[in-house]
């Protein structure tokens, strides 16, 4: 049985202020619990409010039932997914000046992808914001892709009404160089159902925080995330679900690899079951592999408690090296050392992928994966092992 | 016809204490379709044997020589051998998840066959393998050695023996574990892989009841590292009532 909480502990994600107002979220130091796994510096061109409107481009490839219009920040729809939780969240939400709202109208469901590709043609600091909003019992899949070498802070928002069912994947596939801080918040209605994908390729620093909450009863989130961080790079992603509201269930898988000296992977999975919230069903889970010495992962699994009558909570987390026993064992059956490697690394990410049951993501991801291990044996064989 | 020479093998493990020697100096000849069965206690080498047959980089060789028809076998690795035509079924077979045991077996053999084996024949050949070995078709999805039974483990090692055709095989107690009746198939198994390709056998066992169906044309006694004694299947029949004390005096 976990511990209940009746008092709220220290650091407790309850207590975590969220603003709107760039005065009250201060620039972190970098101590703060939030922010102790970030490398501040390496992510402070995005800690003030800054805009340079021809930095990014967004292409728009919409289903015939969905709609997208561009609109100024005043846009009642907007904000109303939850406020921002760190420096970067209200910086970006503080220097948008006008914000992509895609909907899906009542009853429709897309026929097609409906795709927002963000792409940085400069590397001068750049906000983007994206309200995603899924009306009553529409059903959607929105991919969110990222490319370039940009200095990008982003809000997207995502609003499920009651019974809607959407998927959105946001594929962070930036170039050496950038850095990218995205909060992603999501409020899910009666019935709703939301499955939420994050997938972590490129770029220099990338913090990816996802936050989940429910306005009504029986919402279902699953936030399933997949990550290859190589030499220098930093990825980090925070979750938090905030169970307010009886009978949810949330499942959270983030899976990733590391390569190379300097690669660091980040991951916090903050689920808070307050004591509203009976019913509740959660598990999160986060394995990395590390393929090479040098990389390090860090992952905190939190589960905040404040009711004894859930349906189950429960989180695993663990961190395995290479195992070498695997390859000696596919490479005693003629399975060249490569060849073994890329076996091992998709035996890693297999079943993942199979929940990711959309065939133009997973194409995708499986070539990015294909082009990540090219990475590795070139560093392998210049003697990089 | 294929012609296996170890002689004089020396081999060791590192250790936080320095190298320790477990073999010191093993001299054994295999030719294509022979059977050896080596017996010898518990710790006296024989998995090491196997082991730096095969090429785990746990082991040090620290002097003899391998040769396949006379390749430089210590000098190739892991994989290259397999793709000579060496095959180790191992004592404890590690599990890969995620991979499927159809997509290993397929690229397994594309690898030791030097191209990919033809869609139509390839899975026929699978599947009639597994039903002889009575592997149910449900593994075949199943990750590799994943959660698999012992006798589930060993059956899939010999599955690959047939799949893969090695020249020299080496098996490192298949038959541990076995049930009666997996026994008898897993033997049969060896038998129509020596039957069809003429393999060359080394077969590490503690137990006779292998040897009645898988018969060997030399028996050979390691203790401590080393070859001591050689006979014919009578040996491992003297073994089993007498034990290895003799060897000890
Ligand atoms: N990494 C290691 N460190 C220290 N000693 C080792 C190591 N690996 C093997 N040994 C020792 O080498 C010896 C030979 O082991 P091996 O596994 O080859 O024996 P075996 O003949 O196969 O035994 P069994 O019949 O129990 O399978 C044993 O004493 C074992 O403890
Ligand atoms: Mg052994």
């Amino acid at each position: 049985m976990m511990a209940v909480y009746t008092e709220r502990p220290q650091g407790s994600r309850a207590e975590r202020l969220t603003s709107f107002s760039l005065d009250d979220i201060a620039v972190p130091t970098g101590r703060e619990e939030e922010w102790r796994f970030t490398p501040v510096t390496r992510l402070a061109p995005l800690f003030e409010p800054a805009h340079h409107p021809d930095a990014v481009t967004m292409d728009v490839s919409l289903a015939p039932e969905v709609e997208a219009e561009v609109v100024p920040t005043t846009d009642p729809r907007l904000g109303k997914a939850g406020k921002p939780g760190d420096r970067t969240a209200v910086a970006a939400w503080n220097a948008t000046q006008q914000a992509v709202v895609v909907t899906i109208p009542e009853g429709v469901a897309a026929s097609e992808v409906t795709t927002l590709d963000v792409r940085a043609l400069t590397s001068d600091p750049e906000v983007v914001q994206i309200l995603v909003h899924a009306k009553p019992h529409s059903q959607a899949v929105v991919v969110l892709d990222h490319h370039g070498v940009g200095t990008v802070n982003e809000t997207v928002e995502m609003v499920v009404e009651d019974h809607a069912d959407l998927t959105v994947v946001a594929v962070q596939d930036w170039d050496d160089g950038a850095i990218h801080a995205s909060s992603h918040r999501s409020v899910l209605g009666e019935g709703a159902r939301l499955k939420h994908v994050v997938v972590t390729f490129g770029g220099d620093v990338v913090r990816v925080t996802p936050d989940a909450s429910f306005l009504a009863e029986d919402g279902n989130v699953e936030m399933v995330g997949l990550y290859f961080a190589d030499a220098g790079q930093h990825l980090e992603h925070r979750l938090f679900v905030d169970h307010s509201q009886p009978n949810c269930v949330s499942r959270v898988t983030y899976k990733g690899a590391l390569q190379g000296a300097g690669a660091h992977a980040v991951w916090v999975g903050d689920v808070l079951i307050q004591a509203a919230a009976t019913g509740t069903d959660t598990y999160e889970l986060n394995r990395n592999l590390v393929l090479t010495k040098g990389a390090r992962a860090d992952s905190v699994p939190n589960l905040e408690i404040e009711t004894g009558e859930i349906e189950g909570a429960g989180h695993a987390s663990a961190t395995g090296r290479f195992d070498d026993e695997q390859l000696y064992y596919l490479m005693s059956r003629g399975i060249t050392e490569p060849e073994a490697r890329r076996l091992v690394v998709h035996g890693f990410f297999a079943e993942l992928l199979s929940d990711i049951d959309i065939p133009e993501v997973k194409e995708r991801l499986l070539a990015s994966i294909e082009e990540e291990l090219e990475h590795s044996m070139t560093a392998m064989t210049s003697g990089g092992k | 016809m294929t012609t296996l020479t170890i002689a004089d093998l020396q081999v060791g493990v590192a250790t936080k204490d320095g190298h320790k020697e477990i073999l010191r100096g093993v001299d054994l000849t295999v030719n294509s379709g022979e059977t050896h069965a080596i017996m010898g206690p518990n710790g006296s080498g024989k998995s090491t044997l196997a082991s730096a047959l095969a090429g785990h980089p746990k082991f040090e060789v620290t002097g003899g020589s391998v040769t396949l028809d006379g390749e430089d076998v210590l000098a190739m690795t892991v994989d290259e051998r397999a793709r000579a035509g060496m095959f180790l079924a191992m004592q404890y077979p590690v599990e890969v998840p995620g991979v499927s045991v159809a997509n290993f077996l397929r690229t397994a053999k594309t690898a030791v066959a030097g191209s990919a084996p033809p869609l139509r024949t390839w899975g026929r050949e699978v599947k009639d393998a597994m039903e002889r070995l009575r592997i149910d078709d449900a593994f075949s999805q199943r990750s590799v050695n994943e959660g698999f039974s012992g006798g589930e483990k060993k059956r899939h090692e010999i599955l690959q023996l047939e799949l893969l055709k090695p020249r020299i095989a080496i098996l490192d107690e298949t038959d541990s574990g076995l049930d009666v009746d997996a026994l008898r198939v897993v033997s049969e198994g060896v038998n129509r892989a020596q039957a069809a390709t003429d393999v060359g056998v080394i077969l590490i066992t503690h137990y006779t009841r292998i040897l009645q169906y898988i018969k060997p044309d030399f028996v050979h006694v390691i203790i401590e590292g080393k070859m001591v004694d050689e006979g014919g299947p009578e040996l491992a029949d003297r073994l089993e009532a007498e034990g290895y004390d003799r060897y000890f005096a």
